[in-house]
């Protein structure tokens, strides 16, 4: 048992990557070549931004389910008023303003009127969706303008390497820097743990809720630009799709606890690398949409029941407010 | 309602009858326009597409609210927003309110979630028009595009887009593997593909209609098959993934892009212009909401139970690339809506 006990779901994730990754560079043609390897952490850049900023939520025993919505429609929002005639500096001050602001009312309902976080930000994120879906923009998906600074920061290269990628690597330097050595990094730790006991020492638990709501939300709209200079529009129907759970996905299955007070941006990266390569290699493969997503929650469910039989919940440690 | 529209469609009958007998003597007392006065008048129409939110949809609506408004009678929408489970909500409160619609338009999100829930409408009395998607559901007339021939019509454009001295490899990027017009417009493009058996398709991965996922499928397929001379994907509101990773890879002028969509200016003949897309196969959106038009009116007046015709009105399709480009090719739906808020 002193090696398996040894494996938690982190590791157990992290050899299935490897595993994976070593079997594929074996078997397949054209997978272990560097154009490849840079399209995989492309593929999953937008993902990993989107969880990094999640995953401070998540490490504070939050949920914020209304990224996908802010990361869509306040793109959305940008685009269609840069397309009715606004000034690049007006219409962006608008658009961080309203996404300001939905981090500051999803922070402050949590943190003050004490609404369950999972409630708050689905509510907000319908909001956010029929708001600028109905008022603001005109249909599904809105173009970016051409020439535009979105449209050539998405054909940005770097020594051949799409910028998207220097931004999640550099996105997750920043959340690492924060979480690990800043003061109110730790104490994000401390008040996801036991929010009870943090502000009993003194620790500014609410407001700092309310920042990492705000945080979370930057950093969503920092993808939706990324993802509408890739795709040079912004497509609002991904509020719809399933990118919210794959989200939910990434943050937890490399180990970050819905529980809070555990994990990091490690973490992330490890959850975000098994699946860039599952997709990667299904793809190569030929294999259908449908079944891909069949062998991804089997891998998936499989190295959750694997942790669970190795490390069993312990309950008299086990914290309240598990989701 | 059912005997209310026999009533008044008898009446009607009648009137024109009387009409008709009494002609001679007045000589320019034309009998149809109060026949179609008293079968049109008031009549309700409700149009249920996959969304409000995208071009067609939009287009739809805005030439039958002019066609509608004309004859006094009502245009409603719903927006079950990509959502079938809202859709078929919307339909089912249609059929049980008291204010039935007359005729039900309704754009199916796959091949059977709606077939039973369209039946029990016809049941009731409300004749129901299938638009642009296929479902195994006996329609009292579908109307929109013929899925396998517009994939016929993607092949044949993507195997002349290749030319004879190409790789002749081809890839394709389909929507899902449930909805009709994925399904058959598969069908399509293998049936043209076998009759130039050199050609082969070397990948065919699933976008699920979703841009992001079309550019990783489509960068992954380029990486695989450097030499792909073209590529068909399923429809414009991905394929915009697709031409991303091509331009990514600098693969703009080896690899013919095909695509389809429903016409209008910034997603179809804007993108063709600037070199995104090299042929869209298009719906015609002004004779599909024509062809709309005329199947109501005739419907209103024809005194049949619904359900009792099934008829296909295809809209004629056509493979169109930058060199074909008119100022009419396409329609404009920002022109569309300033239009409608104009008429307001």
């Amino acid at each position: 048992m002193g090696f398996l006990g040894s494996l938690n779901q982190e590791r157990i994730v992290f050899a299935i990557a490897v595993a994976i990754f070593v079997v594929a560079a074996l078997t397949l043609p054209g997978f272990f070549t560097a154009d490849n390897l840079v399209a995989i952490v492309r593929s999953v850049s937008v993902l990993g931004i989107l969880a990094l900023g999640m995953a401070i939520i998540v490490i504070g025993r939050g949920i914020d389910l209304s990224m996908v919505a802010v990361m869509a429609m306040s793109v959305a929002w940008y685009l269609q008023m840069l397309g009715n005639g606004m000034s690049d500096g007006a219409a962006l001050g608008l658009a961080l303003a309203g996404v300001v602001a939905i981090g500051f009312a999803n922070g402050f309902l949590v943190a003050y009127a004490e609404v369950p976080a999972i409630f708050v930000t689905l509510a907000s994120a319908s909001f956010v969706y029929g708001l600028v879906r109905s008022q603001l923009i005109g249909s599904d998906a809105v173009p970016v303008p051409p020439g535009h600074w979105v449209a050539e920061l998405g054909a940005l290269r770097l020594a051949d390497v799409p910028v998207e990628v220097f931004v999640f690597a550099g996105l997750a330097l920043a959340a690492f820097v924060f979480l690990r050595f800043t003061k109110w990094g730790r104490y994000v730790y401390y008040a996801g743990d036991n929010p009870a006991a943090a502000r009993n020492v003194g620790m500014p638990v609410r407001p700092m809720l309310v920042l990492r709501y705000v945080l979370s939300s930057l950093v969503a709209f920092a993808a939706g630009i990324l993802t509408a200079g890739s795709l040079q529009s912004m497509n609002t129907r991904v509020v719809n799709s399933p990118q919210l759970y794959d989200i939910v996905l990434v943050t937890v299955i490399g180990g970050i606890g819905l529980a809070g007070g555990k994990g990091g941006v490690r973490n992330v990266l490890i959850g975000a690398a098994l699946i860039g390569i599952m997709l990667n290699a299904m793809t190569i493969l030929d294999i259908p949409l449908l079944y891909q997503n069949l062998i991804k929650s089997a891998i998936l469910l499989a190295a959750i029941i694997f942790d669970g039989v190795l490390n069993p919940r312990d309950e008299q440690t086990a914290q309240q407010g598990d989701i | 309602m059912k005997t209310l529209l026999k009533t008044a469609l008898m009446t009607a009958a009648a009137a024109g009858f009387l009409g008709a007998a009494t002609l001679p003597a007045a000589a320019l007392d034309d009998p149809g326009p109060a026949a179609y006065s008293a079968a049109l008048k008031g009549k309700k129409v409700m149009l249920v597409p996959l969304s409000m939110g995208f071009d067609l949809a939009q287009g739809w609506t805005a030439f039958l609210k002019r066609e509608i408004d004309a004859f006094g009678g009502t245009l409603e929408t719903r927006d079950p927003n990509w959502s079938a489970e809202a859709g078929a909500q919307a339909i089912t409160e249609a059929i049980s309110s008291a204010e039935k619609p007359d005729v039900l338009i309704v754009m199916s999100p796959d091949l059977n979630s709606y077939s039973k829930l369209l039946k029990k409408a016809q049941q009731a009395g409300i004749y129901v028009i299938l638009v642009d998607n296929p479902a195994n559901f006996k329609a009292d007339v579908y109307t929109g595009s013929d899925w396998t021939q517009l994939g016929r019509l993607e092949a044949e454009a993507v195997v002349k887009g290749c030319g004879e001295g190409s790789s002749k490899k081809i890839g394709l990027v389909q929507g899902d593997q449930v909805n009709a017009t994925s399904l058959f417009q598969y069908a399509g493009i293998m049936e043209v593909l076998a009759k130039y058996p050199d050609f082969q398709v070397v990948a065919k991965p699933d976008s699920n209609w979703d841009a992001t996922t079309s550019r990783n499928v489509t960068t992954t397929m380029l990486q695989q098959n450097p030499d792909i001379c073209g590529i068909i994907d399923f429809w414009d509101g991905d394929a915009t993934g697709a031409a991303a990773a091509i331009r990514d890879a600098g693969l703009q002028d080896k690899v013919y892009l095909v695509t389809t969509g429903g016409g209008e200016k910034t997603a179809d003949c804007d993108r063709l212009e600037d070199g995104t897309y090299d042929a869209v196969v298009m719906t015609d959106l002004a004779h599909e909401s024509s062809d709309m038009v005329a199947m109501i009116k005739y419907l209103l007046q024809s005194g049949q139970a619904p359900g009792t015709s099934s008829a296909y009105l295809y809209t004629l399709l056509k493979a169109t690339t930058k060199a074909d480009l008119t100022p009419g090719t396409c329609w404009d739906l920002q022109a569309l809506q300033a239009l409608q808020a104009a008429a307001k």
